[in-house]
């Protein structure tokens, strides 16, 4: 089957302006020549640290952000270029769930209209069709009919996760991105929702893009995950590749760092010192090379191309070359 | 490790007045901590562990707060009924503490020596000279890279690992005795927060300090907690050391939020098992046990009586009728 979304040489940057003059003094390369593909019905998860460019990313596949430089194919058809009013009927297929429901939904509005809000942009339902259609978004994502009269307020921030998504479904679409969808939520509201999006994506054959810095949620409900450094994903295979077998010394520092809630399961010790840089003034070469525990001196020099690997393994390490 | 109580902290309330009545937010808990042990506190949002240690270091505005205790011991003596003057000679010296965003404990205004300079002439009456020369001895301990240019650099300059480690140098200065952490990692991405977990681990064995770690988080827990003490809607429901307990709780809500973490494993469960309902909202708690609504155990006893907090075992403790492994 064809990919549902396809990435090529992907490049966000943006400009740091000088305080007074507001003169172009530098490049922040939020995300550097990413390629991906996401097959239809699929998992695919997003980690990474603060910086790493994956809400950047996420944004700009929506095109939400503009691209600087590459290719979003999304159903076939090349949406890089593709003028805004084009871009609101294609908004149907594709949307966004953030972190923080609260400030994603307006606080002056009963859930009833934020749920009313997608069918009457893009015309698709008025009067009674419309109050059933709401009622119907309520009941797929278990919150009760009456909650349309109330406020965003009203409800706790797991509700509040559910309206958001409920959103999201409105006009049926293709792709979900998940920016931290669940990094808010308390660990036993995290469970509801995880099996609630779970339960979507059987029901609707969904794909999702979860960007999430928590590798226990990844591991939960991607297929295939794509780990992020500096812009550049680094790393990409299945779930059990990239868990299981990892090959970037980056992926296997950063599994190495996740506390695991098992009292003595002391792993392997891969110390990873310092912190990520700047996208700003980002190392040369291989952009992991300072923090590498395994770096060489023409990681210093050259940035590694990424090689495949048996399963669609794509690495981008020196150490691993075809 | 020694058994005796460095911090007693016996049957603490923290409530607030609303509109008509009010509201209690941490109810009747007690437990010791020992001497150089870290003691876990670990609950979802508004358990109330974090208003438990601002009561402790009393940083709680009263009103609208209103706190009360048989008792809160530390180092011998009962901090509620000490004067502020020397309840300021405490805090940041003997009774020290770290928040989770350090850059809203940071004074933005203020070169980061002259931060970690004031504790040491304040408590220890070191001069500015002695002072600055122990300050650029700890940037180091604390793994600071060039401490003379941090000295001079301010908060918004060093990057968020970089700054809890500033407050970690700020909170040991004086070497105390107690160490309050409220949720220190949780702003950090993850390979960060294994840098400055370890670094706690480290100056504890030093300094011999016992940590009060308040945490969201049961794998920080697991991973930096001797101890552990489980609060929900603002009571402790359970306690005890930490590989006994994450093995067998007792709690059905302590068991409950262990099988509710996704982990990463080979084979993935279908479906992550859930805690129904969400936490009562502050003031409506029912007569009996607060988690006996989202309890698959409840009994009609659980309903009407709430349970006490009570020892079993070796060295645990379980507020249940019903208790879970027991």
């Amino acid at each position: 089957m064809a990919d549902l979304l396809e990435i090529h040489g992907l490049r966000t940057h943006f400009p740091v302006l000088s305080k007074l003059l507001r003169r172009r003094i530098g490049t922040v390369r939020a995300v550097d020549g990413v390629d991906l593909s996401v097959r239809p019905g699929a998992v695919l998860g997003v980690v990474g640290e603060s910086g790493s460019g994956k809400t950047t990313l996420g944004k700009t596949i929506l095109r939400l952000i503009e691209p600087t430089d590459g290719s979003i194919t999304f159903e076939g058809r090349d949406i890089t270029h593709l003028p805004p009013a084009d871009m609101l009927a294609l908004r149907a297929r594709m949307q966004i769930v953030f972190q923080d429901p609260m400030s994603s939904l307006n606080p002056r509005m009963t859930i009833g209209r934020i749920l009313a809000a997608p069918f009457e942009i893009h015309r698709v339902a008025k009067g009674t069709d419309l109050k059933d259609r709401v009622a119907d978004l309520l009941r797929l994502v278990g919150l009760p009919a009456e909650a349309a009269h109330r406020y965003p307020h009203e409800f706790s921030g797991g509700q509040r996760q559910r309206v958001g998504i409920a959103r999201a479904l409105a006009l049926r679409p293709a792709l979900i991105i998940g920016d931290e969808p669940v990094s808010a939520l308390d660990v036993s509201i995290q469970a509801q929702i995880l099996n609630l999006l779970k339960r979507l994506q059987a029901e609707m054959g969904l794909t999702y893009i979860l960007i999430s810095h928590n590798l226990g949620v990844v591991s939960h409900i991607c297929d295939e995950v794509a780990v992020m450094y500096l812009g550049r994903v680094v790393e990409r295979g299945t779930r059990e590749a990239i868990f299981f077998d990892p090959k970037h010394p980056y992926t296997e520092a950063l599994l190495a760092a996740v506390p695991m809630p098992d009292p003595g399961t002391r792993r392997a010790h891969i110390p990873l010192t310092g912190d990520v840089p700047s996208p700003a003034h980002p190392p040369t070469g291989c952009a992991f090379h300072p923090r590498c525990p395994k770096a060489m001196p023409r990681c210093a020099i050259e940035a590694p191309r990424p090689a495949t690997f048996a399963g669609g393994h794509v690495v981008a390490c020196h150490l691993h070359a075809e | 490790m020694s058994t005796d109580a460095v911090l007693r902290v016996r049957n603490l309330s923290v409530g607030f007045r609303i509109p008509g009545g009010s509201m209690q937010a941490v109810d009747a808990i007690s437990f010791d901590l020992r001497h150089g042990e870290t003691l876990g506190l670990v609950g979802e949002s508004g358990s109330g562990k974090t208003l438990t240690s601002l009561a402790l270091l009393r940083l709680l505005e009263s009103p609208p707060a209103e706190f009360s205790a048989d008792h809160v011991t530390f180092e011998g003596r009962d901090l509620q009924s000490l004067p502020e003057a020397e309840m300021a000679d405490l805090r940041g010296a003997r009774l020290s503490m770290i928040f989770q965003e350090p850059m809203t404990s940071l004074n933005p205004l203020m070169s980061i020596g002259r931060q970690i300079d004031e504790p040491l002439v304040r408590h220890l009456g070191l001069n500015h000279r002695a002072a600055r020369h122990r300050t650029l001895e700890l940037l180091a301990r604390v793994g600071i890279p060039r401490p003379e240019a941090a000295a001079q650099s301010y908060p918004h300059q060093l990057s968020g690992g970089m700054r809890q480690r500033v407050m970690i140098a700020i909170a040991l200065a004086c070497r105390p005795a107690v160490l309050i952490a409220d949720e220190p990692t949780t702003a950090l991405d993850v390979t960060i927060q294994a840098q400055i977990l370890e670094l706690l681990r480290e100056l504890q064995d030093e300094l011999g300090t016992a940590i009060l770690l308040i945490t969201h988080d049961l794998a920080v827990i697991a991973e930096a907690a001797h101890r552990v003490a489980v609060m929900y809607a603002g009571r402790i429901v359970e306690t005890g050391p930490v590989a006994q307990l994450f093995r067998a709780p007792l709690h059905p809500y302590t068991e409950g939020l262990l099988r509710s973490i996704p982990r990463i494993a080979r084979i993935r469960e279908a479906e992550l098992p859930e805690i129904p309902g969400v936490v009562p909202a502050p003031g409506t708690l029912p007569p009996g046990c607060a988690f006996a609504a989202r309890c698959a155990f409840a009994a009609p006893k659980c309903i009407a009586e709430r349970p006490t907090l009570a020892p079993t075992g070796t060295d645990r403790e379980v507020a249940c009728w019903n208790p879970r492994n027991g």
